[in-house]
């Protein structure tokens, strides 16, 4: 490249080569465009000052910690300080007060919901659904209804979404167990074929006149102790009520059967390690808009 | 190595494969086993069938190969493997894309989504893009340094078919459920063994080839070249050091834990970007897009000042995806910082590309060849900015664990790597089959434009997506909240990730129509002549 003059010179562009080949290929030799190289100078004094701003340099313990004095763990606990402060009051009250005192105050209540909502769409809708509608094919109650396995009131919630159900992590989880009776061969699946007529009787669908007849007598041996005479469901241990069109697992013949052969029951966990008395609260008063309750 | 030297090498191989088979802690890896097992037969069968008999009585294997001019059946097998797994790829792509948008298409355990997306992601990357490489680096380094392939057609083959199993090997254990968990490094360490022995021969073949070189200088694609190959195996080998539970067993646990492994590990996938995928490829844009557009490179002294800041500042950005996490601020910042930096070296690279078409931009009306590789420069230069601008703390809170870097990876994958691969094998197959031309010029630019569509449906699709979660994942109430659950996000995004799909099916169409057209001209089916002949008669657009 010492002496320009042996250069060939390139016809479409002008510019002189650099006078070698590969397998054809030759190489201009144009300069480095401006634009480029100022832009690449730019974007090195930028990283620069943006390495002595902030933490940038590694050193023997740690690294520098930058002339603005950042730091990402400060800076996500300053917000996270903040928010709590500001909430702090309002959580305080509502810990210390009841329901019923609570609901008289108006913009305690409306906290509460809007709280509440948010925590249930972090840890309640994986199952329950974001707007709460449950699952009947995996059996996840719905919550928008006014049908209730564990109590719908207020103090009910709080202790279900407090300690859960049929959990190994809370004693004071709830709990209850229904018979598999075909599995345990309590019932024969012919009685439980009548049972299930007789179901789909109280429930005010279409059934077999004879079977529900026969389907009675059993009932009222093996079912009313805990689902009630009239098939009304018991809030202390969780037993669905059955005389309406509200199903967990469903409602149809071959659902029922499946129900009373081999039961599913769902469970629960429990959710005060996570998170505080006030923040249960909040989650009750929230579940408790949805569905009414009573 | 004469051939039949290598029966009993096979032979031997087998046994031991068999050997492990029945000492084997877990059926994965028996299966592996017995996998290796019935290829070294077939390779013992294989051998035994080229054995000849002289008129005297002695053993003779058969040579086919010109002892003096470029090695080039490797060449001619790896232009083959690249489109043959570039459709499985593209088809596994495709799949999982329809996967996410309807679940009730994963198919348990073999095809579900969390195997078939390692498998996607190996079969592009690793299968499609690394055959690509590995054919255009025998190609490339044996034309500019006017020399025979070092190690001649042994090393050649050893390279292409070694290569070729540890993409079987990977791919079979995806979908067994083995993996190491590591993205973009699955497989365990037999296979991960396997690939350094492979690679070491790689570099032993590049560097001996440019040793011998008959030019007084190394080109500059070769320069790439050697950057690819070295970094991948350092890369490889610490990101992937590992303590067997057995040796007859696949699984194994990394040596490097929490934030040391996460900080290795995007060391590795950041720079497996950089090298395999940057490096590797700017390779061969720097060799078939002069040699297609018949024009000199447009500058030497940008692609020195280039190469040399892209390999000293590409090595310090992997810890941009670690930004906001236990990653110490320090090393958040440098990868930052050095990622902003990458942008004007990367796109020293376009800048090269492009101009070389300096008095030949007429070429992309009549030349569709050209016209997709001049497309895949433009397509890295569009996401060698949309990388640094990912880089920055702020713009990265929005985007990151979005579909907007799916968004990223993929206009550089399918834009930049998908685009430049296919221009490379439409000019490579008339060349090494000896034909005039290609099948059909009209089939190109079909691919073209569909592939081009495709990409932006996709692109468009992920930016919209992904700006849609990020939007929603930290969309605040008043009071601290958030306000969307994250199920709300996922069917939010449901339209796009369907828009996103049908982007794939076009990418896939158009790689089928490659395939066809790259079939019918190594059947010798040629109808036209090339476009760049006729082009050099043709007056420049001035």
């Amino acid at each position: 490249m010492s002496d320009d003059e042996e250069r060939p010179v390139d016809d479409a562009t002008g510019t002189r080569t650099t006078g070698h080949t590969w397998d054809g290929i030759g190489e201009l030799d144009t300069p480095l465009p401006r634009w480029w190289l100022w832009i690449f100078y730019a974007t090195i004094i930028w990283a620069i000052g943006y390495m002595i701003a902030y933490p940038a340099i590694p050193l023997l313990n740690g690294g520098s910690s930058g002339l603005l004095g950042w730091n990402s763990r400060t800076a996500v606990e300053q917000e996270i300080d903040s928010v709590a402060q500001a909430r702090e009051t309002l959580d305080v009250q509502i810990a210390s007060m009841s329901f019923d005192e609570i609901e008289d105050h108006p913009e305690l209540m409306d906290y509460a919901r809007r709280s509440g909502a948010s925590a249930f769409k972090l840890v309640c809708s994986q199952c329950h659904g974001s707007g709460g509608a449950g699952d009947q094919q995996l059996g996840y109650p719905n919550l928008n209804d006014d049908a209730w396995l564990w109590g719908g009131t207020k103090d009910d919630l709080f202790h279900t979404i407090s300690h859960g159900v049929r959990n190994d992590q809370d004693p004071l989880a709830r709990a209850s167990v229904m018979p598999a009776y075909l599995e345990l061969g309590i019932l024969q699946p012919k009685d439980i074929g009548d049972v299930a007529h007789y179901v789909l009787a109280i429930s005010g669908q279409d059934h077999d006149a004879e079977r529900a007849a026969l389907g009675a007598t059993t009932f009222a041996q093996q079912c009313a102790a805990c689902h009630g005479v009239e098939g009304e469901g018991n809030h202390l241990l969780g037993a669905p009520r059955l005389n309406d069109a509200i199903w967990l697992y469903g409602g149809s013949y071959d659902q029922i059967v499946a129900q009373i052969g081999n039961p599913q029951m769902g469970n629960m966990p429990p959710w005060n390690e996570r998170f505080s008395e006030a923040q249960l609260k909040k989650l009750a008063i929230y579940v408790h808009s949805l569905g009414g309750g009573n | 190595m004469h051939n039949l030297t290598l029966v009993p090498v096979f032979c031997t191989t087998a046994i031991i494969a068999i050997v492990f088979a029945a000492f084997a802690r877990d059926s994965a890896f028996a299966t592996h086993m017995w996998l290796i097992a019935a290829m070294s037969m077939v390779a013992v069968i294989f051998h035994l069938r080229q054995i000849q008999w002289t008129a005297d009585g002695r053993l003779v294997a058969k040579n086919g190969d010109d002892p003096t001019g470029y090695v080039d059946g490797p060449i001619r097998a790896g232009v083959i493997a690249t489109v043959v797994w570039g459709l499985a790829g593209f088809a596994a792509g495709v799949f999982i894309a329809f996967q996410l948008a309807f679940p009730q298409l994963n198919i348990e355990p073999w095809f579900n989504f969390g195997r078939l997306r390692p498998l996607h992601t190996s079969a592009v990357i690793f299968a499609f893009g690394g055959s690509i490489l590995i054919a255009t680096t025998m190609h490339v380094v044996q034309r500019t340094c006017h020399a025979r392939l070092f190690g001649g057609p042994g090393l050649g083959w050893f390279v292409f078919w070694g290569y070729q199993i540890f993409i079987v090997l990977a791919a079979t254990g995806y979908l067994m459920g083995i993996t190491q968990s590591k993205e973009y490094a699955e497989p365990e360490w037999y296979v991960d063994l396997f690939l350094t022995i492979v690679w070491v021969a790689f570099l032993v073949m590049f560097i001996g080839t440019i040793i011998k070189r008959k030019e007084p200088h190394i080109y500059v694609a070769n320069w790439f070249f050697l950057a690819f190959i070295v970094t991948i195996a350092m890369l490889h080998i610490v990101n992937n050091l590992a303590i067997p539970v057995s040796i007859f067993g696949s699984k194994s646990y990394v040596i490097w834990s929490g934030v040391q492994d996460a900080l290795t590990q995007w060391w590795y996938g950041h720079n497996a970007v950089g090298f395999f995928l940057t490096a590797g490829f700017l390779a061969m844009m720097y060799y078939y897009i002069p040699k297609r557009a018949d024009r000199p490179v447009y500058s030497y002294r940008l692609s020195i000042v280039h190469f040399w800041s892209l390999v000293f500042l590409y090595i310090w950005a992997g810890p941009h995806h670690l930004h906001y996490t236990a990653l110490p601020d320090w090393a958040q910042t440098l990868g930052m910082t050095f990622s902003i930096m990458l942008w004007m070296p990367s796109w020293g690279g376009m800048i090269n590309g492009l101009m070389t078409l300096s008095g030949a931009w007429d070429k992309l009306r009549t030349d569709p060849v050209l016209r997709m590789m001049v497309a895949a420069v433009a397509f890295y230069g569009m996401s060698t900015f949309e990388g640094p601008m990912l880089s920055i703390k702020a713009v990265n809170g929005l985007a990151h664990y979005t579909d907007w870097v799916i968004g990223h990876v993929h206009s550089g994958a399918l834009g930049w790597n998908g685009l430049i691969t296919f221009g490379v094998v439409y000019y490579l197959t008339p060349v090494l089959w000896n034909r005039s031309g290609l099948y059909s010029l009209k089939l190109v630019d079909w691919h073209f434009w569909l592939a081009t569509l495709g990409i932006v449906l996709y692109a468009a699709s992920m930016w919209v997506s992904g700006i849609t979660q990020g939007l929603m994942w930290r969309e605040y109430s008043a009071e601290g909240w958030l306000v969307y659950s994250f199920a709300e996000s996922v069917a939010a995004v449901w339209p796009m990730h369907v828009m996103r799909a049908f982007g794939g099916v076009l990418y896939l169409a158009g790689a089928i129509i490659f395939a066809f057209n790259i079939y019918m001209t190594i059947r010798g089916r040629v109808a036209v002549k090339r476009a760049s002949a006729d082009a050099g008669a043709m007056q420049p657009a001035e």
